[in-house]
């Protein structure tokens, strides 16, 4: 049923003798909402601006529904963007700016007309046809943006960080109704952030991207609940890793006590990460648990408490709605799902601890700076 | 209230320097030379002067023309090189206006006169001299050399400052390289094309140094005219009323031409 659109291979970029993409292998299905995951720096946008036309990648191929289009020019591609602070033309009011690629394609008035007025009515912005696009807030401007790219009924509508410069209300807003516009035109999106959030909520494929290279590919769940490594494990959501060992299958050996979990496949003895999340973990009296710690912080999250717990000198986070003062003993009991194993990996050991914890943590991937 | 404070000297010097000038060239145009009665003849006899005040401000919009088509790709490529380069081209435009500008006149009269460099080289071939020299177009040659820095620098100005991703919105809406510079770079840099045309024109239509030195008779122009009102002429009252009417005709051609940024000068955008 779904049919393969884009297809990346072998796809390599150099920036002054600088690897910004290393081997990049992927394929984006038709009418897929794909998302490039990952902090500043990654490569996501560099792999956008690649598939737009934007730059011709040092060595690989762009494929095109299975045609390479390595040297066909952003002008010719059946492809649009909608630009990171939109890059709306602030010579033109919001009519012509939506009808700018109508116009080059020398379509007939009468049907630019329609399409405009069909789309001012998609993004919601009826009777502000005649407005300088200079006049509009962040969202409208947004708006106009995707309007601008959508109007030419491209096969593929790149996004790159499109909400990064709204507030979260209106990204939230602006979250379901880019997907609603996904699902009603039936377009392929490929989408850029590095909101692990926003990637979770949209997306039908997260390809989540670190120092040039993709992680880990998969819908939503499964790079939340089973995360390749440690990076992905601590970019999607909060983890505490651990290092374990494999015993056999289904049974993982740490903190000096084996337990029970769902993972098999890995050799006997074999050296692992262990991932258990803050919100999976349940509080027990202290002589019921499997584990045994003390309670050093305690931080109110609204809808959670972000409890920190020390365990042997190693402070997990735990997420619970239950109320645990600071210094109390307390045990916790983990069930075998509760438990996601990964092979080790160049990222082991970077994670996970919160030692170093600060009730900020929100704050620090908050990176909106232009990747370029 | 400490900004405007800040203003004063400025005010001070504006008043000392050239508002009580201005009143001083406007009570002279409206004063007989003779009597000092208050007389409406020095205007009355601006009349025989149009010609000289048309061909001051056709050459002037010639020349103003002729450094907006050099002067538009000069700028536009300086804008796209690398910083380092920019820094060295726009020098290289203003080095010019480091050499004093009668210099610079004399410089191409000795080029161009008939006896002149160009046509000594002429005549060494055996070819009669080439008249290159007093006529409309030696004194819009020296115009457009003495003014083409001031129409560069607005236009590179306006041009580096153009976002380079409206330059990718538009390839990514189907424009060739052809369609984006006509629809996107042209109309961005209208400010830049305003400011640099006025620029040019309004020193061009009062310049006086160079339709002596390049043209002829037949090719004054109205600065000519005022410099010998007040010098040879002994009529300051006349050059007085000369001089209003060419600053109520510049103040005419700047507000027309400012009607064509109203609307884009707040266009220049940053979201």
């Amino acid at each position: 049923m779904a049919k393969e659109l884009i297809r990346l291979t072998n796809l390599t970029m150099e920036f002054d003798g600088e690897k910004i993409l290393d081997n990049i292998n992927l394929y984006i299905n038709d009418h897929e909402f794909l998302t490039l995951l990952g902090p500043s720096g990654c490569g996501k946008t560099t792999t956008l601006r690649i598939i737009g036309g934007f730059l011709t990648p040092t060595s690989g191929d762009v494929l095109f529904d299975g045609q390479r289009i390595n040297a066909v020019p952003a002008y010719q591609r059946k492809i649009n963007t909608v630009f990171q602070r939109y890059a709306l033309f602030p010579h033109l009011d919001v009519y012509d700016n939506i009808a700018f690629g109508l116009r080059i394609a020398k379509l007939p008035e009468l049907e630019i007309d329609q399409r405009v007025e069909d789309m001012l009515d998609i993004v919601s912005l009826r009777g502000f046809e005649n407005r300088k696009v200079t006049q509009l807030s962040g969202g409208q401007q947004q708006r106009v943006a995707i309007a601008r790219a959508l109007v030419n009924r491209p096969k593929v509508l790149l996004l790159d960080e499109p909400l990064g410069a709204l507030d979260l209300r209106l990204r939230k807003d602006m979250q379901n109704e880019l997907k609603r516009i996904q699902q009603a035109m039936g377009i392929t999106f490929i989408y850029v952030t590095h909101d692990q959030e926003e990637a979770l909520s949209m997306s039908d494929t997260i390809v989540v991207m670190d120092k040039g290279q993709i992680q880990q590919i998969g819908r939503p769940e499964d790079i939340y609940n089973e995360p390749k490594n440690a990076f992905v494990a601590d970019f999607i959501g909060e983890s505490n890793i651990l290092d374990g060992v494999m015993i056999e299958d289904y049974c993982v050996e740490f903190f000096g006590r084996k337990f029970q979990c769902v993972d098999k496949g890995f050799s006997p003895k074999e050296p692992v990460d262990v991932v258990i999340r803050p919100e999976d973990i349940d509080f027990v009296e202290a002589d019921q648990g499997h584990l045994c710690g003390t309670v050093t912080s305690i931080t109110f999250k609204g809808m959670q408490y972000d409890i920190i717990v020390d365990f042997k000198g190693f402070k997990w986070l735990i997420q619970t709605t239950d109320y645990q003062p600071v210094g109390k003993r307390v045990g916790i009991r983990l069930n075998p799902e509760d438990i996601h194993v990964m092979k080790k990996s160049a990222y082991s050991g970077l994670f996970g601890d919160y030692s170093s914890y600060s009730a900020e943590y929100d704050e620090i991937a908050e990176d909106t700076a232009d990747e370029e | 209230m400490k900004s405007k404070r800040l203003l004063a000297p400025y005010v001070a010097w504006m008043t000392v320097f050239t508002l009580i000038p201005l009143g001083v060239v406007v009570y002279y145009a409206f004063t007989d030379s003779l009597t000092g009665q208050f007389t409406l003849a020095n205007l009355n006899n601006l009349g025989a002067y149009l010609p000289i005040f048309l061909r001051s401000i056709f050459l002037s919009l010639i020349s103003a023309a002729i450094c907006l088509l050099i002067g538009y790709p000069v700028a536009y490529t300086i804008a796209n090189t690398s910083p380092k380069w920019q820094r060295m081209l726009s020098m290289l435009v203003m080095l010019p206006m480091c050499m004093s500008f009668l210099l610079r006149t004399l410089a191409w009269v000795a080029m161009l006169e008939d006896t002149g460099i160009i046509n000594s080289l002429v005549t060494a071939l055996g070819l009669k001299p080439l008249p290159l020299i007093r006529n409309n177009g030696s004194v819009i040659l020296g115009m457009v050399y003495n003014y083409l820095p001031y129409m560069i620098t607005p236009l590179y100005t306006v041009i580096m400052k153009i976002d380079p991703r409206l330059i990718e919105a538009a390839q990514d809406l189907g424009c060739n390289h052809r369609q984006v510079f006509t629809r996107v770079i042209l109309p961005l840099s209208v400010p830049g094309i305003i400011s640099g045309v006025t620029m040019v024109f309004v020193p061009a239509v009062s310049t006086f140094y160079i339709s002596q030195k390049l043209g002829s008779t037949g090719t004054t122009m109205i600065g000519d005219v005022i410099e010998s009102q007040f010098k040879t002429a002994y009529n300051p009252n006349l050059g007085a009323a000369l001089s209003l009417v060419m600053m109520i005709l510049i103040f005419i051609c700047i507000g027309f031409m400012n009607r064509f940024t109203d609307n884009d000068e707040e266009g220049v955008v940053t979201p």
